[in-house]
């Protein structure tokens, strides 16, 4: 690397454009998503098909709508165990009181948002006021959630799943924007991966362009040097956690308005997905390092892997071993290319 | 680093000599292989090209009924010269998408279990429009032809609990306790209510953490011991009998125990009389019968049925037939 005049202020250097690419915290999970889109083509020749394709990156838009919140709330140093189920509660949430009270579905879908909110400034709320670690929080969040999915899809439709809500009205119109699928060059790709694209922006911009974004590193870097230089700690946590509950009142309405009926039990352990899709695009678990794109990158390998055994043709038994030695690959060399980025500073 | 390697040298010397001086003449893999090589060996009896079928399930990991279901569809595939592949994933999303990667294959027909009916239905659309044969299997009966099926192949979950209830009358039962090992399954639920509907006494629902036997026995045995009443536990799994048996004990109970399904372990004890009765809707069946359905489709352009579901069960098993079923549990066929 060239060498600079050591007398500058270090923060007025001019860096190379490559040295800058290579203090990207996405950059090791891109090279790990190369490698792991290459294997897949060479092995499974279905993968690399345009219908092939399209099913891979629906199933990581499915993770990567969540995986953006989840990658910002975990710069911000905190993690959301209850991410999981609260995507099942808020598709259960709009189906519920749509058909309760006979409503236009869009008024379930608005009830949906504010509740799913409500439960997100919870999170926030709770962790600010107690000063408990947000683990313990949404923790109980997450229990809790589970234990009310169940409880009122049984006390209100008498089973465990819930009543079919398509033949009401507004249901054509929010199948549209939450599940419908477009037709591209006679390749169907499902609308989820727009709505994911578009979380990634605004989170990008969020982060990098944005006082906001200053905030959440500032606050996953440390929480009392924030509050010392007059970053809102609390309101930039309480923001983070309901970053979480409206992504996942997305992904709710996506699952609710493809499948019409909700099956009250799922969504348990979905919320460790979410966490090792931001933790492979290289989000730190300390916090105070991370990026948006980066999640999606990590959902992208993460959908690559998960749909890509099943088009070679692997036993499935496996899967869980091969994600858990990904995560383990993956974080190895974050922390590799991040060592020789800061090495070369 | 030298001491950690001398302990790493111990540690697999201890247990290679262990495995080489301990050796068991009965049981193990000596005699599961000894018995694999007496039975006869798979081959293809047909000429048929060789076509791809995939299996895709709502089984989570490692779930002993779905072993059965699969050696079915495999001894099926390996006469019928099939290709098959096997997949499965409990969230409704995850097996969507995977029937979405089987219609991507282009493989020649799809066996799919609809437990979440309407999650699957976009899916199922896809693979009949791509002209590929679907085959229903073990659950959505209801669904199965709407969803462009050929045939269903199964058991009617209300018509099992029904069964069920019956012989729980015709023993003489008073109140049973129905135990759910997956709160938010639809057929378990049929199941129970089917028992209510045909039994004369009172049935309890107890639900229990399906994924944590400890707790399932811990939680049975409190109901026994806290209602005494209780003469007849019907488990919705054959894993659970044992755990059952196990709460009784525990609980110092009389009541009778009943299960669905079998394995090796439920054919032991309704032989040596621990169990009431099983009832069995032969897993093996669906995996074989699917595969052999859709191998005659693509050959002979068959279906079986004529619209209505197969059915694979209920099938009521007592003391009387446990013997000879105990084998076939065990090599996993039954």
């Amino acid at each position: 690397m060239t060498a600079t005049a050591l007398t500058a202020d270090e923060r007025l250097l001019r860096t190379s454009p490559l040295r800058r690419l290579l203090g990207r915290p996405e950059l090791g999970s891109v090279v790990g998503a190369l490698a792991v889109f290459l294997f897949f083509a060479l092995v499974a020749d279905s993968f690399v098909r345009a219908a092939g394709l399209s099913t891979v990156l629906y199933a990581a838009s499915t993770i990567g709508i969540m995986a953006v919140p989840v990658a910002l709330l975990m710069i911000g140093g905190e993690f959301d165990l209850s991410a999981g189920v609260m995507v099942t509660s808020s598709a259960l949430i709009s189906s519920m009181f749509s058909y309760r009270m006979t409503a236009n579905v869009w008024v379930g879908v608005c009830v949906s948002l504010l509740v799913t909110l409500a439960i997100g400034f919870f999170n926030g709320f709770m962790l600010t006021r107690t000063g408990l670690p947000s683990f313990i929080i949404t923790l109980g969040t997450f229990l809790m959630l589970t234990g009310m999915n169940l409880g009122f899809t049984k006390l209100i439709s008498g089973t465990v799943s819930t009543k079919t809500i398509a033949d009401m009205e507004g249901f054509a119109s929010a199948r549209a924007v939450f599940a419908s699928v477009l037709t591209i060059g006679g390749v169907d790709f499902k609308i989820t991966i727009l709505w994911w694209l578009g979380l990634v922006a605004l989170a990008s911009w969020i982060l990098l362009r944005t006082r906001v974004g200053n905030w959440i590193f500032a606050v996953g870097g440390g929480k009392e040097a924030a509050r010392a230089v007059g970053v809102p700690v609390d309101r930039t946590r309480i923001g983070l956690y309901m970053g979480v509950s409206f992504a996942a009142w997305i992904a709710g309405q996506h699952l609710l308005f493809s499948f019409d009926v909700v099956q009250s039990g799922e969504g348990v352990g979905k919320e460790l997905t979410y966490i090792i899709a931001a933790v492979i695009g290289g989000c730190l678990i300390t916090g105070g390092y991370g990026s948006a794109i980066g999640s999606a990158v990590g959902a992208l390998i993460f959908g690559m892997t998960d749909k890509g055994i099943v088009f070679a043709e692997w036993n499935p038994d496996w899967f869980k071993f091969f994600l858990g030695a990904m995560l383990l690959l993956a974080t190895l060399l974050n922390a590799w290319v991040r060592k020789r980025a800061e090495a070369t500073k | 680093m030298a001491r950690f390697r001398t302990w790493v040298g111990i540690a697999v010397a201890g247990a290679l000599g262990a495995s080489l001086a301990g050796c068991s003449s009965t049981g193990g893999k000596r005699a599961e292989d000894a018995r694999e090589a007496a039975s006869a060996q798979g081959r293809a009896a047909v000429d048929t090209p060789r076509w791809t079928f995939a299996m895709i399930t709502h089984s989570g990991d490692g779930d002993t009924f779905w072993d059965i279901v699969q050696n079915g569809a495999e001894q099926a595939a390996v006469k019928d010269n099939i290709k098959f592949l096997y997949s499965h994933d409990d969230e409704a999303q995850q097996q969507a998408q995977l029937v979405d990667a089987a219609v991507d294959k282009r493989v020649d027909g799809i066996i799919v279990t609809l437990a979440k009916p309407d999650a699957m239905k976009a899916a199922l659309a896809r693979a009949t429009k791509a002209g590929i044969p679907v085959i229903t299997v073990n659950s959505g009966s209801a669904e199965s032809k709407a969803f462009g099926a050929l045939t269903h192949i199964g058991q009617d979950e209300t018509i099992a609990g029904e069964a069920v209830g019956e012989e729980l009358n015709r023993r003489g039962r008073k109140k049973a306790l129905c135990v759910l090992h997956e709160q938010g399954n639809v057929g378990h639920e049929q199941r129970c209510a089917g028992v209510a509907k045909t039994f004369d006494g009172t049935v309890r629902n107890l639900y229990v953490e399906g994924t944590d036997m400890s707790a399932v026995q811990a939680s049975m045995g409190a109901k026994l011991q806290a209602d005494r009443s209780v003469d007849a536990v019907v488990t919705l799994g054959a894993p659970y009998a044992d755990t059952a048996v196990k709460a009784r004990q525990d609980a110092g109970s009389e009541a009778e125990i009943d299960t669905f399904d079998l394995n090796a372990k439920v054919a032991a004890s309704l032989r040596d009389g621990t169990l009431g009765f099983a009832v069995d809707q032969q897993p093996y069946l669906q995996g074989y019968e699917a595969v052999d359905l859709l191998w005659l489709h693509k050959y002979n352009a068959d279906t079986l049925g004529g619209g209505r579901p197969v059915l694979t069960g209920p099938q009521i098993i007592t003391k009387d037939r446990a013997a000879e079923l105990e084998q076939y549990a065990e090599r996993g066929t039954r």
